[in-house]
């Protein structure tokens, strides 16, 4: 009993795992019968496939060439998500404007080659372009700064 | 025959105002500018773009995106053949022959024969649409709710058959996104499902932040894993001179035009099938019966023409079943269905008889659309080289501004927001377990009918499964997916598939 495949056994593991998070959730919808199917029904039987086709891909892993899954990218992956939660804050508290130039800076900043006197000329003019394109242009109805 | 160029005539009329004309032009220039972009394949920047379409009239919009469609393919041939970077599996095959042939100098040719094979093959596609379309739409009507549900199976197993990769795994990503497909208010008894009593999911989940997460974010994640030069290598810095082929490179390229175009229109009117399996198999067959194959994957232009024709054909034809049938057979065309559903369109047979001058408009404009791609990509090869030249360190932030502001003016909810990160975080995590995410797409957006029609069918049957083997169209479709899971299992076909799969050696 060797794993070989690192991809293939977290695959199906994380299948099982939706597979029975399905199942679990589908529990409170009614299942009704084939005939009338309740809102449980599909949900339930989508829950079991998969997570037998989770245990097989997970068996797989025994067989499979070898692989492994690699470094994760944590910087881009924290900061990314980051920059993207206080745009979808920010757009209603503190504006667009503010909003747009902080998603830009962290944004860059999960790269690995951040520089300030790039990212300021480029925050600005994404800032501005936006502005003209989304505000102006398409008109779309978001505050710009906290005060409005 | 009459009534075929009554309909194209009507076409053309709708196509043809400056208005649409105007909107065709957007998009194909938009969605070239965009596809260019290194690291963002077709899905993503249609996903992108899609929120620009919103307020549009609905004509218009499916022009402009029609437009976006074929930009952004044709956009990552120019990115596969200048630098190397494939921005979708299909273009693949187009770096080997193209990158090498750019590599001697003759990127130009190399640009043209692309963009006149797609010319070619888009030409067919469209004929193809035009004279097909409407006898398979009045099948379609016939069909009920169990020949729906067994097509919609064929497409989705013909989906994860042909996407690369473990099968098991597409097929497993299938149900987890007809899983995600059913988030929402289930129509039949009104129960909240899934939402974890967010009240913005209600109407379930968005199609663009599904799209955008996976297709968007993630890969951005996975391009930063790899480091920002990786994906600016290899721009060429000699200048673009001789654009056009020779009188040589056009005789070699006229059968693989021919053929391709043919292999592409095969498969992409299959559901479920689609570009990338017509590049691939163009590109063995042009090997095959090609007079100098110790050439290929050193420059031969056939390899460039073959599989460009094929992908193009693929993409026009994979038009049939979604607008015949509203059944989308890859990625990107359940985002052109989303696109209608928000339009406010439901998609299927009736829309060719209820809507005539949408349907025929499209036709029209896919026609022009391909026109207007040759007409303006040669001359604008130089702003395309240009842009290239922005390092990717400056592009991702400005890419994530604008998938942001995107996602946002869907539905002003901070919620898709949120989810756009929980989508994007899944779509890295697919990719570092080598699980492909077309096939979930697909189900996500097939996620509700395949539900309704699999309750409608068993509802007449009284619960019986054996319905769908005792209507023959349905039992059709049914043998042909089994047929399609047996010859895929078999090991000879097994070892071709991986082997035509493999990444092309680094040329």
């Amino acid at each position: 009993m060797k794993i070989k495949s690192q991809t293939d056994l977290w695959s199906g593991i994380m299948f099982i795992g939706f597979g029975l998070l399905a199942i679990w959730i589908s529990r409170d919808y009614p299942f009704g019968t084939a005939a009338r199917m309740g809102p449980g029904f599909f949900p339930t039987w989508i829950g079991i496939i998969m997570t037998c086709l989770g245990a097989a891909i997970a068996l797989t892993s025994l067989k499979s060439e070898e692989d492994k899954i690699g470094k994760w990218a944590w910087r881009p992956m924290i900061l990314m998500s980051a920059g993207f939660v206080l745009f979808g804050w920010g757009i209603d508290h503190i504006g667009f404007i503010p909003s747009v130039i902080g998603l830009t800076i962290i944004g860059a900043a999960s790269g690995t080659q951040f520089k300030w006197k790039e990212v300021i000329p480029l925050a600005i003019g994404l800032m501005i372009g936006c502005w003209a394109l989304f505000i102006k242009g398409l008109e779309l109805p978001f505050p710009l700064f906290w005060w409005r | 025959m009459e009534e075929l160029f009554a309909n194209l005539s009507l076409g053309f009329e709708t196509a043809v105002s400056l208005q649409n004309l105007t909107y065709c032009f957007i998009g194909v220039f938009v969605g070239t500018l965009v596809g260019v972009l290194p690291g963002i394949g077709p899905l993503a920047a249609i996903a992108m773009l899609l929120p620009a379409t919103f307020n549009l009239p609905p004509v218009g919009a499916l022009i402009m995106l029609a437009g976006i469609y074929y930009g952004t393919q044709y956009g990552g041939s120019t990115t596969a053949i200048l630098v190397n970077l494939p921005g979708e599996s299909a273009s693949v095959v187009t770096c080997m022959d193209g990158h090498a042939m750019a590599k001697n100098g003759r990127a130009g040719p190399a640009l043209a024969i692309a963009a006149v094979g797609s010319f070619f093959a888009g030409t067919v596609g469209t004929i193809l649409i035009a004279v097909f379309g409407p006898p398979l739409a009045e099948v379609a009507l016939k069909f009920g709710a169990p020949e729906y549900f067994s097509l919609m199976t064929m497409g989705l197993i013909a989906s994860a058959v042909l996407a690369s990769g473990s099968m098991l795994k597409a097929i497993a990503m299938i149900f987890l996104g007809l899983i995600f497909g059913i988030v929402g208010t289930d129509v039949n008894s009104g129960m909240s499902r899934f939402t974890f009593g967010a009240s913005g999911l209600a109407d379930g989940l968005s199609f663009v932040v599904v799209a955008m997460g996976l297709f968007g974010f993630g890969e951005i994640l996975s391009n930063l894993e790899k480091g920002e030069e990786a994906s600016s290598r290899d721009l060429l810095n000699a200048k673009l001179t001789h654009l056009y082929p020779t009188w040589e490179d056009m005789k070699l390229s006229a059968g693989a035009i021919l053929r391709g175009t043919a292999i592409g229109a095969f498969f992409g009117t299959l559901p479920g099938a689609g570009p990338t399996i017509s590049a691939f198999s163009a590109y063995a067959l042009e090997k095959k019966v090609a007079k100098n194959p110790e050439q290929f994957g050193k420059g031969a232009i056939q390899g460039v023409a073959g599989p460009e024709s094929a992908n193009n054909a693929a993409a026009q034809c994979a038009f049939i079943p979604t607008l015949t049938l509203g059944i989308p057979g890859s990625g990107t065309m359940a985002l052109m269905l989303g696109a209608l559903t928000i339009q406010g369109i439901a998609p299927g047979p009736q829309v060719m008889t209820q809507r005539p001058e949408l349907f025929w408009g499209l036709i029209a404009s896919m026609w022009i659309g391909n026109a207007m791609l040759v007409i303006l990509n040669l001359p604008l090869v130089g702003l395309w080289v240009k842009l290239l030249r922005v390092p990717y360190r400056l592009l991702f932030p400005a890419i994530l501004t604008f998938m942001a502001i995107g996602v946002y003016s869907v539905n002003n909810l901070d919620l898709d927001i949120y989810l756009t990160v929980f989508f994007g975080l899944m779509g890295y995590v697919f990719l570092k377990l080598k699980c492909e995410p077309a096939p979930l797409i697909l189900a996500f957006v097939l996620g509700p009918l395949m539900e309704e029609n699999l309750r409608r069918a068993l509802l007449i049957s009284r619960g019986d499964p054996l319905v769908f083997f005792t209507r023959p169209i349905s039992a059709t479709f049914l043998i042909l997916t089994i047929l399609l899971l047996i010859v895929m299992i078999l090991p000879a076909v097994r070892k071709k598939r991986e082997v035509a799969y493999q990444e092309p050696p680094a040329a």
